[in-house]
């Protein structure tokens, strides 16, 4: 069994990694009040933005252009999210008839572009490659079960949830974004522009999400195939999964991860061989169903989400 | 009242039409951006989609699931539903009904009227379970509904190889012209198209739906809900079974829907792929105004644009995604549709000022 944990959690990890970025944009989102469906739109121009750099850059480029790469896909989403923004935010647009448009739109035209200039549509281009941390994977079972096969990428994740933490909690923005979330009048009378607020967020959803979908591209899938396939929408439950809160979402993706990966090997491994495939596929959202019910009661949605503000209506 | 209504009615049509024409537009900006003449394309894409009869049969059935899952979510919105999981409804309904015509030996008019029953009964099954948690935990149908799609999406994957593998790996069997809505008398007048009686379903579905939302208590009930579930609740609605029954009915809708594209214009189910009519579905509620009559306009549109994309392709360089992003692009501007009413507003201002 320990080993078996051991074996799959470098590819448990990996799944889990564009998830949790794509679910902390969402929660910057849903916490300032903007309900953003469109996460699996934002991946999917994050993937397309990264692929193309990257294949464009890789020949001159090597290691740096993964980076650059990595980069401009969150500029790209962070740009394609300006569309929700601005639907959603200032014209009070049915937040989530504006997501669906999103994903619609990101969909259709990456792969018309891509089709434009590849003819298949799909980008090929090399992903990074997995190391071992130094010293840290010496340290007796959490060394061999966290710090062997790693991505940069992921180091690189950790680091923005532990600042998105300090951000939403210990700081005067992060009080500001939630308040806007839980009560946007007030927030306003308090002298916070909430408009402002709100564009902030829902860009750095955007931004995130893009990240996310790269992150799926230069690590496990390294080919642009126009579907992130469905990732966006479970980031999405995760986030309500997480109950709105960061180390909620880090522990949602981490299970929604560990869950999609022991699926993926069962036929490989004793343990699960016995268990039909079907049910091991099924179970990650046949939990999150079940977690839904049970914290229906307790709910922390923030108030205001999905809401649009007007400062005249009152 | 009335005429107050009737007004609404019309800029609202106004407004859609107008978002129609900036996404042809937009499509047309993007051919050009991309070396290719739009005008060329648009001709192509009208061919490809009218040119002869089978080519007319072909854009109808095309546009026949895209009426019922249409339907299914416009018939969600009308309960303040948000039904994005008429995917996996119409893959489960579809799936239902597939199993059934190939497991039943029957002569056609009882075998089609039982997987019929079966489509409906497997779609509403799929989308009841979100309103029930809707109703009772509150559990927003968004994530629900696209939980069950997955679901959805696993069961069929693990179950046709199972039980009815067919030459493929990635297909069932075939179906025999039993269990197919396809119809020789038509599929002959039309020229060897993909029509099929769907399409007569899609209508009578249409039809029955204006009617239940017009004409009777419950389609009273269900909107009231859809407009203020607390004030509904208040004059003595149950909200909650309402939010059943409506997810119920956009289920079996949608099941319906799945049947049609399952049995009829393909003739075998496909296991990896969610139908990507479930998401086209909420494009076509909104283009339609939610209502009967306009989703059945919006499919017809809708399929025209899908079915004459491949002839596009064949003669153009131009890919044949463009059909799905105009369409995204005219969501786009259906649902910022507050700017388009300022600017007719603005437009109408100063013609009313030049003293005409």
């Amino acid at each position: 069994m320990w080993t078996m944990i051991q074996q799959i959690s470098p590819y448990a990890v990996a799944y889990t990694i564009p998830l949790l970025i794509t679910a902390l944009g969402g929660l910057y989102s849903e916490r300032s009040g903007v309900v953003n469906i469109g996460l699996e739109g934002l991946m999917v121009v994050g993937s397309f933005a990264g692929a193309l750099s990257i294949s464009m850059l890789q020949p001159t480029l090597h290691g740096q252009a993964l980076w650059i790469g990595l980069f401009f896909a969150a500029v790209c989403g962070a740009l394609f999210s300006l569309l929700h923004a601005f639907a959603s935010i200032s014209l009070s647009a049915d937040q989530v008839i504006s997501g669906t448009a999103i994903n619609m739109i990101a969909s259709a035209l990456t792969v018309f572009i891509a089709r434009n200039l590849t003819g298949s549509g799909n980008i090929i281009i090399e992903g990074f490659t997995r190391f071992d941390v130094p010293v840290l994977s010496d340290i007796p079972v959490v060394g061999k079960l966290l710090f062997i096969n790693t991505y940069a990428t992921t180091w690189l994740v950790l680091a923005i949830l532990a600042v998105s933490y300090v951000v939403l909690y210990k700081t005067v923005f992060g009080l500001r974004l939630r308040a806007c979330g839980e009560h946007p009048h007030a927030a306003d009378s308090a002298g916070i522009n909430v408009y402002l607020m709100r564009y902030i967020a829902v860009i750095i959803s955007g931004a995130f999400s893009g990240l996310g979908g790269a992150i799926i591209l230069v690590t496990y899938s390294g080919e642009f195939s126009g579907t992130v396939f469905g990732l966006g929408f479970l980031a999405l439950a995760a986030l309500i999964f997480g109950q709105w809160k960061p180390l909620g979402i880090l522990g949602a993706t981490v299970f929604f991860g560990f869950a999609s990966t022991i699926a993926n090997v069962s036929q490989a491994t004793p343990l699960f061989a016995s268990i039909p495939g079907v049910l091991l596929k099924i179970f990650p959202y046949v939990v999150t169903l079940l977690v839904l019910v049970l914290f229906s009661r307790t709910s922390e949605a923030p108030r205001a989400s999905g809401e649009p503000f007007s400062h005249g209506k009152r | 009242m009335r005429s107050w209504l009737k007004r609404k009615v019309k800029k609202e049509a106004v407004v859609l039409l107008c978002a129609i024409l900036l996404g042809l537009v937009a499509g047309a900006v993007f051919m050009e951006i991309t070396g290719s003449s739009a005008l060329t394309g648009y001709k192509f894409l009208l061919r490809g989609s009218l040119m002869s009869v089978e080519r007319i049969g072909n854009t109808l059935a095309t546009a026949t699931p895209l009426i019922f899952t249409g339907l299914s979510v416009a018939f969600a919105f009308k309960t303040g539903l948000f039904n994005i999981g008429a995917a996996g409804q119409m893959l489960f309904g579809g799936f239902c009904a597939t199993a059934l015509g190939l497991s039943l030996n029957l002569p056609k008019p009882v075998l089609l009227p039982l997987m019929i029953l079966v489509a409906l009964v497997g779609g509403a099954l799929w989308a009841t379970l979100p309103g029930l948690l809707k109703a009772r935990y509150n559990v927003h149908e968004v994530v629900s509904t696209i939980m069950l799609n997955w679901v959805a999406y696993w069961v069929v994957y693990y179950t046709v190889p199972a039980y009815f593998k067919g030459s493929f790996e990635t297909e069932s069997r075939y179906l025999p012209s039993e269990a197919s809505l396809r119809m020789d008398a038509l599929t002959q007048f039309f020229s060897g198209s993909y029509i099929n009686l769907g399409l007569v379903l899609a209508i009578l579905a249409v039809l029955i739906m204006a009617f239940i939302l017009k004409k009777t208590t419950l389609g009273f009930e269900l909107k009231a809900v859809g407009f203020n579930r607390y004030a509904a609740e208040y004059a003595g609605i149950n909200a909650n079974r309402c939010i059943i029954v409506s997810m119920m009915i956009a289920g079996a809708l949608a099941g319906l829907g799945g049947m049609t594209l399952y049995c009829g214009y393909a003739t075998s189910i496909q296991i990896g792929v969610l139908p990507t009519q479930g998401i086209d579905g909420i494009a076509t509620a909104l283009l339609g105004a939610n209502s009967p009559w306009g989703v059945l306009g919006a499919a017809l549109f809708f399929g025209m644009l899908y079915s004459g994309k491949g002839f596009m392709n064949a003669m153009t360089s131009i890919p044949p995604e463009i059909a799905d992003t105009i369409i995204a692009t005219i969501i786009y501007f259906a649902a910022t549709s507050v700017l388009i009413e300022k600017g007719l507003d603005k437009i109408k201002r100063r013609f009313s000022r030049g003293g005409i």
